[in-house]
This record gives C-alpha cells, sequence and structure tokens, in this order.
C-alpha cells in the first residue's frame, strides 16, 4: 500500500470535481441498467396489449387461459396457452417433489454431519460449486442422454422435463438451505443435547423448524429459475404446440417458455403478440413467485 | 461444527460409557449421504453422457480437424465439415461484446453499491439489479429480435444490421450478465475491512482516491472472480443466442453479421430431433463438450479467486 498512500494528495477545487464527475459516472452505469430494465417491460407490456394481426383480438386475454396453441397463421386470433401453463404447473410440480427431500437432506449432512477435512465431503462441496455454474444447456443434454434415451429412457416426457429441471436448480436449493441451518446458533443444538436428544433428534425438532423460513425461501428462489428455463426443455423435447392438457407424469408436454419461443421463432406478427402476451404471463408468475419469497424471509424469519 | 462419529457415539457429546450404538441414527446418516451424492453423480452423468457420443463423434471427425478446422457443417451429407472453430469464434465474439459492456457497468453499479448509496438508496436499487437478474433469459431475447435490433440499432443508430446479429444479442446478454458481475464484486468490495478506508481518509484522501486506490485493489481478487463468472455466464447462455443471433455459422469479427455459437447448434439440433448414430447427434455431444470444458475451467478459476479474497480478511 506505500506506493498508494504518497499518490494521495490533499484535495483541491479540482480533484473534488472529478470526485464529482466520478461519483456521477457511476450513477450512470445503474442508471443505464436500470433504463434498460424499464425499456424492456414498456416493450413487452405494449407488443402484449397490441391486437394480434387483423383478428381485432387483443393478444393478452382470457383465450390466452382457455384456448390451446396454434401455429397457423390463419388461427391466431384462437391461440392460446391452456396446456403450456398446465405443462408448466406440472413441470414444478414434478420438480419441488424431487428438490425439496434432495435439497434439504444435502444441506443437513453437509452442515450437520460432514466433516470437512475428509476429501469425499470436499469433493461433494466443491461439486456443488461447479454444478451451480454449468450452462442450463449442458443439463439438457444429461437429459437427453440419461432421462429422455439411455439408462432411465422415460421418453419426451414430463417426467423427464421435470426431472432435468430439479438437477438444474438443485445446487441454489442446496446452497439456500445450508445458509438457513448455518443461521441457527449451535447453543440450540447444545441445549437439545444436554436434555438427552439425540443428534437426528435435534435436527428434526429443533435445527429444521427453525430453518423453514430460509429453506422454504430457497425453494421459491430455485423454482422461479426453473420455470423460465427454455434450452433444457429443448433438449429433452418437448412439444413445439401440443393441443391437449397432460394427465400424468408420463405424457407428452409443452410449457410456457417453449410456447413463447415458438412463437417468437414463427415470422408473423401476430405471433410475435402473442409471445409477448405469454411473457406477460410468465412474469407475472415470476413477480408473484419472488413475491411470496420475500414476504416469507419477512415474516417468518427467526432472530436469535 | 460437530466432528463426524467414528464408534457411533452420539457426536457433540463425550462418551460416558453407556453410548449404545444406535442403529437409526446410523441408517439416517447414510441417507442424508445418499442424497448428498446425488450432486456428484449429477456431474458424473453429465461428463459420462457428453464423452461416449463425442468420442464416436471424434472417431470419424478426428480431434485436430475438430479442433482446428474452419469449416462447420456437420449436415453436409456430401462433404461435411467438422471443424467447432466457426462455433467458438461466433460464442467468444458475442460473448467479447456482452462482457465489454456489463464489465465497465457492473463494476460501476458495485462501487456505487458498496462505496457510495446510502442504505435507503442501497434497499431499493439492490431488488431491481435482482429483478434483472430473475427475467428469464427468453424474455431478453425477445427483446433484442424485436426492438432492440430493428428500433435501436437499425432505426436510432442507423446501423446496416442483419434481422439476426451478433450485436444486438451480445449488447442484450450484457444486461444479463451485469448482475452476476455488481454482486459478486460489490459482495467482494463490502468486505474490504473498514479500518483501510478510515486509514486512508485520514492521510487525506478523498473518496475517489479511496475507492479507487485502496478499496479497488483490495478487492481485486473477488472482482476478478466476477469477471470470470460473467464470462463464464456468456458463454453457456442459450436463449438469447438462439432467438436474436441466427444460425450461420461465421468464422469473423463482424458484429453486423449473423453468428452461430456453441449453445446455438446444440439447441437448434435437438429441436430438429435428430435420430442416435447420425453424425449430427453426435456432432451436439461434442460441441457440448467443448463448452463443458470451457465454462469449466472458468469456473474454476472463479471459485479461486473468491477463495483467495476470503482468505486475506476473514
Amino acid at each position: 500500500m506505500a506506493a498508494q498512500q504518497s499518490a494521495i494528495q490533499p484535495a483541491s477545487g479540482r480533484s473534488k470535481a472529478k470526485g464529482g464527475l466520478f461519483r456521477l459516472a457511476l450513477m450512470a452505469c445503474l442508471g443505464i441498467s436500470i433504463a434498460l430494465l424499464g425499456l424492456l417491460f414498456v416493450d413487452v407490456f405494449r407488443d402484449a396489449f397490441s391486437t394480434v394481426g387483423d383478428t381485432g383480438r387483443r393478444a393478452l386475454d382470457g383465450k390466452l387461459f382457455t384456448e390451446f396453441s396454434t401455429t397457423q397463421p390463419g388461427k391466431a386470433g384462437d391461440a392460446g396457452l391452456q396446456s403450456a401453463i398446465t405443462g408448466t404447473v406440472w413441470l414444478m410440480v414434478i420438480c419441488a417433489v424431487f428438490i425439496v427431500p434432495v435439497g434439504v437432506a444435502t444441506a443437513i449432512y453437509l452442515e450437520e454431519y460432514a466433516d470437512g477435512e475428509r476429501w469425499w465431503n470436499r469433493l461433494i462441496e466443491v461439486n456443488i460449486q461447479n454444478l451451480a455454474a454449468v450452462p442450463s444447456v449442458v443439463y439438457g443434454i444429461l437429459g437427453l442422454a440419461f432421462i429422455v434415451r439411455g439408462p432411465l429412457s422415460l421418453g419426451n416426457v414430463l417426467l423427464a422435463g421435470g426431472l432435468t429441471l430439479a438437477l438444474l436448480v438443485l445446487p441454489v436449493v442446496i446452497i439456500a438451505g445450508r445458509e438457513a441451518i448455518r443461521a441457527v446458533p449451535p447453543s440450540i443444538r447444545e441445549g437439545s443435547m444436554a436434555l438427552g436428544a439425540t443428534q437426528w433428534q435435534t435436527i428434526w425438532r429443533q435445527v429444521l423448524p427453525a430453518s423453514v423460513p430460509g429453506m422454504a425461501t430457497g425453494v421459491i428462489l430455485a423454482l422461479s429459475r426453473a420455470i423460465g428455463e427454455t434450452a433444457p426443455l429443448i433438449l429433452v423435447g418437448a412439444a413445439a404446440f401440443a393441443a391437449f392438457n397432460p394427465g400424468s407424469p408420463f405424457d407428452d408436454f409443452t410449457a410456457l417458455p417453449i410456447q413463447i419461443y415458438t412463437w417468437i421463432s414463427l415470422p408473423q406478427p401476430e405471433f410475435k403478440a402473442l409471445a409477448a402476451a405469454g411473457i406477460v404471463v410468465l412474469l407475472a408468475i415470476l413477480i408473484a413467485m419472488n413475491g411470496i419469497a420475500i414476504w416469507l424471509r419477512n415474516r417468518y424469519e427467526q432472530k436469535w | 461444527m460437530e466432528a463426524a462419529t467414528s464408534a457411533g457415539a452420539t457426536p457433540g457429546v463425550p462418551a460416558l460409557g453407556v453410548a449404545r450404538r444406535r442403529r437409526g441414527e446410523q441408517l439416517i446418516r447414510a441417507l442424508l449421504f445418499l442424497a448428498a451424492l446425488v450432486s456428484v453423480l449429477t456431474t458424473l452423468g453429465i461428463v459420462a453422457s457428453l464423452l461416449f457420443e463425442t468420442i464416436n463423434f471424434l472417431n470419424h471427425a478426428g480431434v485436430f480437424n475438430f479442433l482446428t478446422g474452419t469449416d462447420w457443417s456437420p449436415q453436409d451429407r456430401s462433404d461435411p465439415g467438422y471443424g467447432v472453430l466457426p462455433l467458438v469464434s461466433g460464442t467468444l465474439l458475442i460473448t467479447g461484446i456482452a462482457i465489454s459492456l456489463a464489465i465497465p457497468l457492473g463494476l460501476g453499479a458495485a462501487i456505487y453499491l458498496s462505496e457510495y448509496a446510502k442504505p435507503r438508496t442501497r434497499r431499493i436499487i439492490k431488488p431491481i439489479l435482482e429483478v434483472l437478474a430473475g427475467i428469464p433469459t427468453i424474455v431478453f431475447g425477445y427483446f433484442a429480435l424485436t426492438y432492440f435490433t430493428p428500433v435501436v440499432l437499425k432505426d436510432l443508430i442507423g446501423l446496416e444490421v442483419q434481422p439476426f446479429n451478433a450485436l444486438s444479442a451480445g449488447i442484450i446478454m450484457a444486461f444479463m450478465v451485469l448482475p452476476t458481475i455488481a454482486s459478486v464484486s460489490e459482495d467482494a468490495l463490502s468486505a474490504v475491512p473498514q479500518s483501510l478506508r478510515e486509514g486512508a481518509y485520514g492521510l487525506g484522501a478523498s473518496k475517489l482516491q479511496v475507492s479507487l486506490r485502496v478499496v479497488f485493489p483490495a478487492a481485486l481478487s473477488g472482482i476478478v472472480a466476477s469477471m470470470v463468472l460473467g464470462a463464464s455466464r456468456a458463454i453457456g447462455e442459450t436463449m438469447i443466442v438462439l432467438i436474436a443471433a441466427g444460425l450461420v455459422p461465421y468464422l469473423g469479427v463482424d458484429p453486423t453479421k449473423s453468428a452461430e455459437t456453441m449453445t446455438t447448434y446444440i439447441a437448434n439440433t435437438a429441436k430438429g430431433d435428430v435420430s442416435v448414430g447420425d453424425p449430427q447427434y453426435e456432432a451436439l455431444f461434442a460441441v457440448g463438450t467443448t463448452l463443458f470444458v470451457m465454462t469449466l475451467l472458468l469456473n474454476m478459476i472463479a471459485i479461486r479467486f473468491v477463495r483467495r479474497y476470503r482468505q486475506v480478511y476473514e
């Protein structure tokens, strides 16, 4: 630091002006990002409320929820997202059923049982850090080669899509779960054990109940990441459009982001409006989920 | 945390001679360990699924040809080209545009939030960055294709761009990457001890000098980590480029042209429902391996840098 200290001189009028300019430049960096976000929202909403071709129908209306999708330009006036919304709900349920037990169990193992000095535990930790940054399309390849075909051979069905998304967001749940467990002070555990509880009784009756809000927040954030993922679903073969609601995890399916992508890739402008309407629905679901997560965090967060 | 138990005694409690082997407790521990293994199996699954088809592909394409060839056209049945360079160059071109915009903007935002903003301002601005981080990339793709290319690049700036081009995808991708860079480097800046700042103020330094000459160098390893992570996210991003950058392999640096990336090739090939054994199906895995190796290397570098700044100040 010695070289830096010698470079520091008492503030002059010029350096004050420089300081002000620097501050403005920093604010501009943030301003540009926020402006782009605003522009994006305005553009998407304007497109979503525009009319679909010359059908006189506004894209974002009730039909979006009651009708099935189409890719025929002549029928854009009667196209909806019904099968895509059902598919997305199914995917989220499958995803949650998988990530809640596995994610929570992994978090408990790493925080309460694992000896950080052992190589296998360190391997698990580094591995989770790395998995969190693997591109989503690579998870899609895993889903295609292992779940859709190969060892599991489930085919292009909901369960394959849900499991692929689950593996993708599992690190999010584990990392949030570990933080929630770490926030429970050791004195709680020591008190419980001093009263004769076993380690598992302590975890099940003391540590877990105290960390539920943090874990629930992590699960919701993980699901809100999964819901917008498109690339892995393309790889596992979600249908470009489907005129039926899936009835079981072993049915073919489409999903909200896939449907939006299909409409975006069609050249006719009427489908652009429908895609924008789909995006508004997707964003609305996302905002609702994040709202719940924030509310959970504020309402149930325990201060020790 | 508690040390692992060796003889089955309740951990954290010294054995008083009555410690019994509790089978239930041992079973639970084993089950939890199995759950933790799922993530390791995921990695092994990724590596295995990539490896088999990649080896098949390299057997008839040739390793040297794959890594140095400049023609990518595995779909061409009479004269297929198996050189991955055009896809790598397209990826790097778009990533380069994205991070050269995201790094200054993200660092500026991070320095402002960590050094200048009042707590009230931070409480308002940080959620906005989280919203930006949470927007599905397909939405960015839509925005790049239907608004940024035709309205901003063509009409407003007057650039002669193709409808699908690297520039628009890269610029919009910058805003997808920006929250990562801003939040990781803000963590690093905030971890710099207050005493360093106070020391510099005590010597008469201005806020600008403290931020740039004391805090910034002290947080450098975390800042480098944020940039590397940002680059890794940009390389692996699929939907923005699939929608806005087009599907033409292009070995060059003109950003107004369409440029296919590794991720685009993977997604677009899978969409066509290719069958097992088809050279295109194998090519998809070979490109996937290239992408996986590149992002894995970047992630390891980032993890190393993050660990370094944690060691210094914690």
